[in-house]
């Protein structure tokens, strides 16, 4: 046994509203440049929907992840190292851009600009890659809120396979349509087929807590790395020629704050903490013959955080003591082992990925009490899951491999944690035996009840800072998206922009700060070129600008003296 | 007696190119990891590179491995193995002239490719440019070397002018007189070929340096310390023998101290 810490995510999706939030703060924190214009490491997907990019989950296309070969071992789907290396000149599966969306931009100078017509004048679309007039198709988010979805469902792969295996037709007419949610990022996978996939192996996986990071010196633009992710989050950046891929924040994640997309989510779905696990057993765990079973065999290799082996072995595997208490403490695992109402997204990628989400119970209380029913009794709640708006088995395509029983009981719970919690608020004795219906206790509910109800920010987040005595190693370290364009922005090597090393922080917030104070006005206001802003002036001394230049001409003529 | 031109010419530049090569490789290895990568333009294209890169890719590796036998394998070596001149040159000019017609092809198609699609000219750089100009210009020359000696007999057999000369350069012993007897395409050839050298280290070329063969042998799951990341940053690597003890001082001495020192105030 080998004991190592993993951050990981919770997203219950009861609770997502849909409203991206947590995409655009993302994008504006992290892929707001040049050659990342198309790139979203987080995405929030309508489903039943094609997702981003299109279609991304049917891997007989795509070929992501990992397969078994014919001895039983793990084997990337794309192909045995070998192929890897023979296909690295034209990438056989690589997605294009029109596989994303063209990105693109709005003329809109020409708002302001346009002379004097009997007309408005219009923004055009242009695009971000050519530059030229563009008809904008698709996005990120094309099929939001089921937009289009009538037409296009043919093309949503888990559809499509539900379909082919139960010839039963499911319903996206207006009135019996469901959807729901789905936010993802990058998966920080135990077994992650991307860096197995990456020639260079500039993909690494950090030690000390698990997040998967790309070597921005160390990639060389081979691009395998790209079909390897069966979640398509890995992303090439057209312009530096670069892998790039969500850094699950790890700056902020260091001193003990959560992700920008958690920190963000107005509807408090994500829940962030650590699991210990046991990374010996990791490829066997993921080597696992059934599809089905993956499931349990990821929750098998997550350790107990309380049970004094692991504790043991952990501490002679060099874990810190908060970090272990850190663990212990971890609203992911309790929602996902203790509690097992998180799953994790296909498991069938074999990827053992480590952001969890608990499915969508339907809002089927309502529902039920529409059809007059009691919608917080047990019995009939338990009952009407199976015939829930959103198919158990789409959610089962999605979280178990097809494997409806789990999913069930997951909703089951949920629907418990509904009829426990109402005799508690009403004043009632607690129904135990709601809670043995689902195999769990009624302090259990409680406990679930508490994490998905009325958690506080330290109970949603309970994130153990990178260790003090490592700050140096920390301070400057590059960031690596210190490109053109981003935090790192004005470096210039000698072989054209983005080359060279990056610039360290402290020297890149000196020249901002001195760009900012005299750079043009954002108005294009040319006379105020090069005029200190006195907003931003620290009130010392006498920089260049901070007086208007000298005038020639009439100021010269003029009673200057 | 060798004049000076063929001194300077094949003597002395030979070893200006391998100053060159190893020098801007090592500097650009040190300075400018980020800028080291292919730029892949398959994201907005992938139809005809499908085709033409790998026709390309393998083409150039096919007539690389050529270049190394011919240059390398003395003359009288296949001469003792019973190996005839005729034989030679029959499978040297049939192996030689599949592989360097396909790496034309390839070529041809990815510069037509790199013209006509928006995105991929958009993205071409100058440097890009001229390195194309000069693989083309290397290439066409090398294929006329062939058509050449095919068809006109009185040119030097480059198994006794090109080749000594060749070996020559790496025992630091040039043989300037083999390389001056020479036919003149071969000439050419090696002078375009030291231009394609030389530029090399600063272009994108660089990325056949770093050619992932020891993805064959590494282990799928690469773990990596938190600790030793600050190598991608901007916090140098320290040496062994530095001193223990605080290092963001020498950030600001090493810069120059132009980033340190800011302009005094000049109070009024």
């Amino acid at each position: 046994m080998r004991v190592m810490a993993q951050t990981a995510m919770v997203m219950t999706l009861d609770k997502c509203i849909g409203c991206h939030t947590c995409s655009v703060t993302c994008k504006q924190a992290w892929t707001n440049r040049a050659g990342t214009e198309y790139v979203w490491f987080n995405n929030v997907e309508t489903r039943p929907g094609q997702g981003y990019p299109r279609r991304y989950e049917d891997q007989e296309k795509w070929r992501g992840g990992w397969t078994l070969n014919k001895r039983g071992n793990l084997q990337l789907k794309s192909g045995n190292r070998l192929q890897k290396l023979f296909g690295i000149f034209a990438s056989p599966v690589q997605p294009e851009l029109d596989d994303y969306y063209e990105p693109w931009t709005y003329d809109y100078e020409n708002l302001v600009a346009s002379p004097a017509t009997d007309d408005f004048p219009v923004a055009r679309p242009k695009s971000l890659i050519t530059g030229k007039d563009t008809k904008v198709e698709w996005s990120a988010n094309w099929d939001d809120d089921l937009g289009g979805t009538a037409n296009t469902d043919e093309k949503d792969p888990i559809l499509q396979k539900i379909r082919e295996q139960s010839e039963e037709q499911i319903r996206l007419e207006f009135e019996k349509t469901f959807m729901f949610y789905l936010p993802r990022i990058c998966e920080h996978c135990l077994n992650p087929s991307c860096m197995a996939s990456c020639p260079s192996g500039a993909i690494y996986k950090r030690s000390e807590d698990g997040i998967v990071l790309v070597d921005q010196d160390r990639c060389r633009g081979w691009r395998q790395c790209i079909t390897g992710c069966p979640y398509k989050k890995i992303y090439y950046n057209h312009k530096s020629g670069k892998a790039e891929k969500c850094t699950f924040c790890y700056p902020r994640v260091e001193v003990g704050i959560p992700t920008v997309c958690a920190e963000t989510c107005v509807g408090r779905m994500r829940y962030i903490g650590i699991f210990l696990y046991d990374a010996d057993r990791v490829t066997e765990a993921a080597a696992t013959p059934d599809e089905k079973d993956l499931y349990e065999a990821q929750l098998d290799i997550l350790l107990d955080p309380n049970d004094p082996e692991v504790i043991r072995q952990a501490r002679a595997d060099g874990i810190a003591e908060d970090w272990l208490e850190a663990a212990r403490k971890s609203p992911v695992y309790a929602m996902a082992k203790e509690l097992r109402v998180a799953l994790p997204l296909h498991p069938e990628y074999r990827t053992m990925p480590m952001v969890w989400y608990v499915p969508p119970l339907s809002p089927i209380v309502d529902l039920l009490r529409d059809q007059g029913h009691d919608g917080e009794n047990p019995d009939v709640l338990f009952g009407a899951i199976d015939s829930l708006r959103i198919p158990v088995e789409y959610l089962a395509e999605l979280f178990t491999a097809g494997d409806t029983e789990v999913v069930t009981n997951v909703l089951r719970k949920l629907a418990a944690m509904r009829s426990y919690m109402r005799d508690l608020t009403l004043g009632n004795e607690p129904d135990e035996s709601i809670a043995e219906a689902v195999g769990m206790t009624g302090s259990q509910i409680q406990q679930m009840y508490r994490l998905m109800a009325i958690a506080k920010y330290d109970e949603r987040y309970v994130i153990p800072t990178a260790h003090l005595e490592e700050a140096h190693g920390l301070e400057e370290m590059g960031c690596s998206l210190d490109v053109d364009g981003g935090p790192g922005m004005g470096q210039m090597g000698g072989l054209g922009e983005a080359s060279g090393r990056p610039t360290p922080v402290a020297i890149e917030n000196f020249n901002a700060l001195r760009a900012r104070q005299t750079s043009e006005d954002p108005t294009g206001n040319s006379q105020l070129a090069g005029r200190v802003n006195l907003l931003n002036w620290d009130g010392q001394g006498n920089p260049d600008g901070l007086f208007p230049a000298e005038q020639g001409g009439q100021g010269d003529a003029g009673g200057r003296r | 007696m060798s004049s000076v031109v063929d001194i300077l010419l094949w003597g002395v530049l030979p070893y200006v190119v391998l100053l060159v090569v190893i020098g801007g490789t090592i500097w650009r290895y040190k300075y400018d990891q980020f800028g080291w990568t292919t730029r892949s333009s398959q994201l907005y294209e992938s139809r005809l590179l499908r085709i033409g890169s790998p026709l390309f890719h393998f083409g150039i590796l096919a007539v690389l491995v050529g270049h190394i036998v011919g240059l390398i394998i003395p003359k009288s070596w296949t001469d003792a193995v019973g190996m005839s001149e005729h034989l030679y040159h029959i499978v040297a000019l049939s192996t030689g002239t599949f592989a360097g017609i396909g790496t034309f092809v390839g070529l041809a198609l990815l510069i037509y490719r790199r013209r006509k699609t928006g995105p991929v000219f958009m993205a071409t750089t100058n440097n890009d440019k001229m390195m194309y100009f000069m693989l083309v210009v290397t290439l066409i020359a090398g294929l006329a070397t062939t058509i050449i000696s095919v068809f006109d007999h009185s040119v030097p057999n480059y198994r006794e002018t090109v080749s000594p000369w060749f070996r020559s350069i790496w025992i630091l012993q040039p043989d300037v007189g083999a390389m001056a007897a020479a036919g003149l395409s071969f000439k050419v050839h090696v002078l375009f070929a030291f231009a394609l050298f030389m530029a090399w280290p600063f272009t994108r070329l660089v990325h056949a340096f770093t050619a992932p063969l020891h993805y064959l042998f590494r282990p799928y799951i690469v773990y990596r310390s938190r600790d030793r990341v600050t190598r991608s940053g901007s916090v140098p690597v320290r040496r062994g023998w530095d001193p223990v003890g605080t290092q963001d001082r020498d950030r600001g001495v090493r810069r120059g101290g132009s980033t340190r020192r800011e302009k005094a105030p000049s109070g009024r």
